[in-house]
């Protein structure tokens, strides 16, 4: 039996992938075979025929940034003549509007500022939460450190001190590759994999679910691919406190890195292994704000069982160049023409109204 | 829905039906479409995929039918109505880059310029490129001249060939259903008319391409009819060179829609097309309509050609179209190599150029 009948028999008996059998898929298997085994692992995992999404709000609080990685072109030196820090009531009328549109969650990320203590945060959630009913899902590894650091106290605590005062879970953001050899090329100042890792194990001992994102079509190798995906996969083992992987791709346009973008195929080959290699994650998202409505809705067939969020605001992306708007209607009117049913969704993956 | 009994056509090189067409597009199945449409291109061309180098010329955008699809078109005197005479025209082919092989020019029907013009315009390109092809007028714009010639739509056909077109595109096919046609553009020539000219053109050697536009207000019936109707021209000519799948950009025009086709739609219709028309020898996907994305996606799919190198193209970009309206050699070699397929330069009558191995 060859290698990819092996790797076949072993998706189809829903036995785990070594690390090698999934960099032999990334790197030989053609494109709708990926699709028929990343399938067989989302229809196994989800056999309804649901397609969720969720209305939210992406609320970039700052773009002053200590970071300054190199694959990003949307951080200010802070005294860029448009470096911001968005006032409480600049943030509030956001999230009001957010509530307004059905909105159920703020994704606020900076920048990681140099001047924003753990106090800020502390205020600000409470603030939030003294006032709205919504789930705060903020604040990326790479901030959470920066924060703890600042404070001179552990990951664990300033987690602890966050979650007191409102922070309900954390995005995966800021992974990028988790390998230290991408890392150390592409975004030299942020945190290493380790900590990025450190950060999730702390927030899922907690029970503050994350989700783990990939940045991918930068400098990275396929194996490096494969390696960010097993890393994810060990964390998951432990706490199943992720509730969804990510994965998208490098957008070059106005940053310092320069070069290409990967291809649709690239992608749809990626999300697809990312779905059979990631056993232990229930959903895998399409990245409509990277790949455009049509490639996220062919992304259904490549492992994807959610569509993401409306993100009734999105400036990251926007400033490398691409500015894919989507929304709620035209989301569900993709996802029945695929095929599915569309639901919208909490920050958990909890269904709250299926779209019929 | 289950596929089987198709697939075993497909696999056994049987014709599919009428019927068989509907039922796939009702199938959301769609990387069994894409194994069975995968399955036929490969039989066909091998890992192939072809591109020209190419370069689009609409001469002018005043036009005596104002489709309602349609937001490339002005009347004479217009805001935004433009005309080039001979001379832009070829001051622009004189900007081509020095392997492009094949001029795409089309337009649309001018009220005032006589017969004659177009032969002149045909000469002096040939004139000045000699070893350029043109590839020029939709079947909708010979049917125009013809009138214009006051000769039989033969003899015009004979006249533009010995001035120097080399084929013609595949333009103007919209959807045949009369019903359709009279909702969309009742001022265009029918598609009985448009599969006349058609076949008129390949009785004296010309090639052509075949187009349908699809996204609007169709149904998957429309589009197997009109595919069936292709697939019997084809039979008695073979003169057809490709299909090429127009996804409808509403943006600017009459028709009230979705701003564009969905990435399912796109793949489901390129590769049903490829089931469906088993005498033709090449689907395109034409990426200025379809975006770059899907279009890489779609070799999966049955498409075997991404058209060509496009500079400048106005009449998609006119209706929202999301594309730049051109990709160098290089990004569409590199599009290809990334699908694990051998890309293929080509002229336009598919004899091949070069070969990336």
């Amino acid at each position: 039996m060859d290698k990819m009948d092996a790797i076949t028999r072993k998706v189809a008996d829903g036995r785990r992938l070594d690390s090698s059998e999934g960099l032999h898929l990334l790197q030989r298997a053609d494109l709708l075979t990926l699709g028929e085994l990343a399938n067989t692992v989302r229809t196994r995992l989800h056999p309804e025929r649901i397609v969720t999404f969720v209305i939210d709000r992406n609320i970039n609080y700052t773009n002053i940034c200590v970071n300054k990685c190199k694959f990003c072109a949307f951080y200010r030196e802070a005294d860029s003549p448009d470096a911001y820090l968005l006032s409480r009531q600049e943030l509030f009328s956001k999230i009001e509007e957010t509530i307004a549109q059905g909105g159920t969650q703020i994704l606020m990320q900076g920048g990681v500022h140099p001047d924003l203590g753990i106090e800020y945060f502390e205020e600000l959630f409470s603030a939030i939460k003294a006032q709205f009913t919504i789930q705060v899902h903020s604040l990326s590894p790479s901030e959470i450190s920066y924060i703890a650091k600042r404070a001179h106290i552990t990951i664990p605590d300033a987690l602890k001190r966050l979650k007191a005062a409102g922070l309900d879970s954390i995005p995966g953001a800021g992974a990028e590759i988790l390998v230290d050899r991408v890392r150390e090329k592409v975004s030299p100042n942020k945190i290493r994999w380790s900590e990025w890792a450190d950060v999730m194990k702390a927030a899922h001992r907690l029970n503050m679910p994350t989700t783990a994102t990939m940045m991918f079509g930068s400098i990275e190798s396929q194996t490096e691919i494969i390696e960010h995906l097993v890393r994810l996969r060990d964390i998951q083992d432990e706490k199943k406190g992720f509730t969804a992987f990510i994965p998208w791709t490098y957008q070059p346009g106005n940053t310092e890195l320069g070069g290409t973008s990967a291809t649709a195929i690239d992608y749809l080959k990626v999300l697809a292994v990312s779905r059979i290699m990631l056993d232990n994650f229930d959903n895998i998202q399409a990245s409509w704000v990277t790949q455009g409505a049509k490639i996220a809705q062919v992304a259904l067939e490549f492992g994807a069982n959610d569509f993401g969020s409306t993100m009734l605001e999105e400036n990251v992306v926007a400033a490398a160049g691409i500015t894919f708007r989507m929304t709620k209607q035209e989301i569900i009117n993709l996802i029945k023409d695929a095929g599915y049913c569309a639901a919208q969704r909490d920050t958990v993956y909890k269904i709250l109204k299926v779209e019929t | 829905m289950n596929l089987d009994t198709i697939k075993e056509k497909v696999l056994s090189h049987t014709r599919l039906t009428r019927e068989d067409g509907i039922e796939l597009f009702t199938s959301a199945d769609l990387l069994t479409l894409g194994r069975l449409a995968s399955h036929v291109a490969l039989r066909k061309n091998g890992n192939k995929v072809f591109f020209v180098q190419n370069m689009h010329i609409n001469p002018t955008n005043i036009c005596v039918n104002r489709c309602k699809f349609c937001a490339f078109s002005r009347s004479k005197g217009e805001p935004g109505a433009y005309e080039m005479g001979i001379d832009d025209i070829l001051h622009k082919a004189r900007g081509a880059e020095k392997n492009v092989r094949e001029l795409h020019i089309v337009s649309g029907l001018h009220p005032d310029l006589p017969f004659t013009w177009y032969l002149d315009m045909l000469r002096a390109l040939k004139a000045e490129f000699p070893l350029i092809h043109i590839k020029a007028f939709t079947a909708v714009e010979i049917d125009y001249l013809a009138k214009l010639s006051g000769l039989s739509l033969h003899d015009t056909l004979i006249a533009l060939r010995d001035a120097g077109l080399g084929s013609l595109p595949g333009g103007g096919a919209e959807i045949f259903d009369s019903a359709v046609r009279n909702t969309l553009c009742a001022e265009k020539i029918s598609g009985t008319r448009w599969l006349e000219v058609i076949e008129t053109a390949h009785r004296i050697g010309l090639k052509s391409n075949a187009t349908m536009l699809y996204g609007h207000i169709e149904t998957p019936e429309h589009r197997i009819d009109h595919l069936i109707r292709l697939r019997e021209l084809q039979d008695r000519t073979s003169g057809f060179q490709a299909f090429i799948p127009l996804s409808f950009h509403s943006q600017n025009t009459e028709i009230k829609k979705s701003a564009y086709t969905t990435g399912f739609d796109d793949l489901k219709t390129l590769s049903i097309s490829r089931l469906m028309l088993d005498n033709f020898d090449h689907i395109k996907a034409y990426w200025v309509m379809l975006g770059e994305k899907i279009a890489q996606v779609s070799l999966n799919f049955g498409v075997d050609d991404l058209d060509g190198t496009v500079v400048e193209e106005r009449i998609t970009k006119a209706a929202g179209g999301t594309t730049d309206g051109s990709m160098t050699m290089a990004d569409i070699v590199y599009l290809i190599r990334q699908a694990g397929r051998t890309p293929v330069e080509r002229d336009t009558l598919y004899n091949e150029i070069k070969v990336w191995d």
